[in-house]
């Protein structure tokens, strides 16, 4: 790692900021991605007009060809449309559930940093038997009592990730309660409900959205593992996991059905993680290397 | 209807239903510490021996995982830390098998491997051959994560002073990363290994359902998707255990593989 010198960091310090951004390539790449899986998710309809779940027994298990771009599977249903659509299984299921661990964990975890004694105990203590399992079973443990289905699954996924939120809003609020302008702020005369709202939540729950980006990924890979094993969306649903579950069956014949779920799961958590660690890097005051 | 009701009365007696929640809960806490977790639901077993007999695969598939993890992870990290084109080759195949769930991957090898090639079996786990498509499909992912730990460490460690002098002593580059930089890299490698535990654990029971194998993953799966959570509760249950066992033992493991921490922490005690 070599000290940059003075020009150069005069240099870092002038470019704007969205310029220096698109300049990755990699970085484009993965926006441009993103921006399709978003549309697909929003609004399917503008990328394919096939119908996901029709079935025609006559077309099932074709190849690849120029009217069914990705092929058709066992029920001849066109494995493209089924694509398109799955993004808005797959896609708001990984959002739900980071959403749902992102807003419980930042209010468990400032709820902790902020009472201390017996709440911060009560939390800590339930925090440590969440993250006793592993993410995955304690997702199936969950479904094994409400049953599987889409918003069980998102439930089941979002509360086995609170932990990784809560700790990190936890001890950042610590460190900010502590700090020195919070101290000063306080000798102003500041109201705590002030003094919390103004100078404490800001700094605190900074890292939430970063954490989310990186966790989105894993998420969007857990769901579709859960799906993959029956306990997310119910066939006809073209969920991406549960598609690849299908394919399973079918592998000999039409390896079709089994590549585009996958690759399209794949490249979207790529995308999800080059932002992720950009965004990382930028925060920490980094520049990538 | 009479007759439902006594029914109804007799499994109340047989299961302790008719008992306060709290003295249920107490007896079930007090079986499971004797290794007693009840009777399947659906298969009319005993949970335990259920257990039991499906460790051993699951066993085989995790340490197999473990093994290439681990392999692949030391491999790329001796092969590419510090030179420029090799690492970012590496770190670019890294984030696509991160990215990658183990599930699809595993159908990727079934294809090419068993229906293409007809190099393993579909599925089953009787030879040893059967078992190297699973420990592919789950470890790569893991040594992935490991491996770009352990590069960075790595790298770090070859700017330390005392490599400068190692390679005063004529060391080759190899020699120099294998004897004495892997041992720092390892130290945050090893932070990894409860999550490493975890992920394990978790990915051996989607793993199991691809490959068609036996093992606590299968049960589990099965167990969910009936509700059968006498099942469920001990698989949990036991997986909860050995992950924080491990990952308090790599606690200790940590001060013992560091002085420094040991050091640090007496002062921190002055």
């Amino acid at each position: 790692m070599s000290v940059s010198s003075p020009s150069e960091r005069e240099a870092g310090r002038h470019q704007p900021r969205l310029r220096a951004r698109l300049s990755s390539p990699g970085l484009t790449v993965s926006a441009i991605f993103l921006l399709l899986v978003a549309i697909a998710t929003i609004w399917p309809q503008v990328l394919t007009t096939t119908n996901p779940i029709a079935a025609d027994p006559l077309q099932a298990q074709l190849p690849p060809s120029t009217e069914h771009w990705f092929g058709t599977d066992h029920l001849g249903r066109d494995v493209f449309a089924r694509v398109i659509y799955g993004a808005r299984y797959s896609i708001l299921i990984g959002v739900s559930a980071v959403a749902i661990a992102a807003i419980a964990g930042a209010l468990l975890g400032l709820l902790s940093g902020l009472a201390r004694g017996l709440i911060d105990e009560a939390i800590s203590r339930f925090l440590d038997v969440i993250s006793s399992f592993p993410d995955l079973l304690l997702a199936l443990v969950l479904i094994s009592f409400t049953g599987p289905g889409t918003i069980n699954l998102i439930f089941a996924l979002g509360v086995a990730s609170v932990p990784r939120f809560a700790r990190v809003v936890r001890a950042q609020t610590f460190v900010i309660a502590k700090s020195g302008y919070v101290e000063q702020a306080r000798t102003f005369g500041l109201r705590r409900s002030v003094l919390v709202a103004r100078h404490i939540l800001p700094h605190a729950l900074a890292q939430v959205p970063i954490l989310a980006t990186i966790g989105l990924g894993t998420t969007i890979i857990q769901a579709a593992g859960l799906s993959f094993l029956g306990m997310g969306p119910q066939p006809p649903a073209p969920e991406w996991g549960a598609m690849l579950a299908e394919a399973r069956n079918y592998l000999r014949v039409a390896w079709w059905i089994g590549v585009w779920p996958g690759l399209a799961i794949t490249l979207t958590v790529i995308s999800i993680s080059v932002f992720g660690r950009r965004w990382q890097l930028a925060f920490e005051g980094r520049r990538p290397s | 209807m009479a007759n439902v009701a006594t029914v109804e009365a007799a499994i109340r007696l047989e299961w302790g239903l008719d008992k306060p929640l709290l003295t249920q809960y107490l007896t079930y806490l007090l079986r499971v510490l004797h290794g007693d977790f009840g009777r399947s639901y659906i298969l009319q077993t005993d949970v335990s021996g259920l257990v039991l007999s499906q460790m051993l695969p699951t066993l085989k598939l995790t340490a197999a995982a473990l093994f290439v993890a681990v392999v692949f992870a030391v491999t790329s990290a001796l092969l590419t830390a510090g030179k420029r084109l090799p690492r970012s080759i590496a770190g670019g195949v890294e984030l696509i098998l991160i990215s990658t769930p183990s599930f699809w991957l595993g159908i990727v090898l079934l294809f090419i491997f068993s229906f293409t090639l007809k190099l393993f079996p579909v599925a089953g786990d009787r030879t040893f051959s059967a078992l190297v498509l699973p420990a592919l499909s789950l470890g790569l992912s893991l040594g992935a994560v490991i491996g770009q730990v352990l590069r960075e460490g790595l790298e770090r460690a070859l700017e330390e002073p005392f490599m400068l002098t190692v390679k005063s002593w004529g060391a080759n580059d190899f020699v120099l990363k294998l004897r004495h930089g892997l041992r720092h890299a390892a130290l945050p490698a090893v932070t990894l290994a409860g999550w490493l535990v975890g992920n394990l654990l978790s990915g051996a029971v989607i793993t199991e359902a691809v490959f068609g194998r036996p093992g606590l993953g299968r049960i589990t799966v099965d167990a969910v998707l009936a509700h059968d959570l006498p099942v469920v509760l001990a698989v949990a249950i036991l997986s909860a255990f050995v992950y924080v066992a491990l990952s308090t033992l790599v606690d200790v493991l940590y001060l013992l593989l560091d002085p420094r921490l040991r050091n640090r922490n007496l002062e921190a005690g002055h």
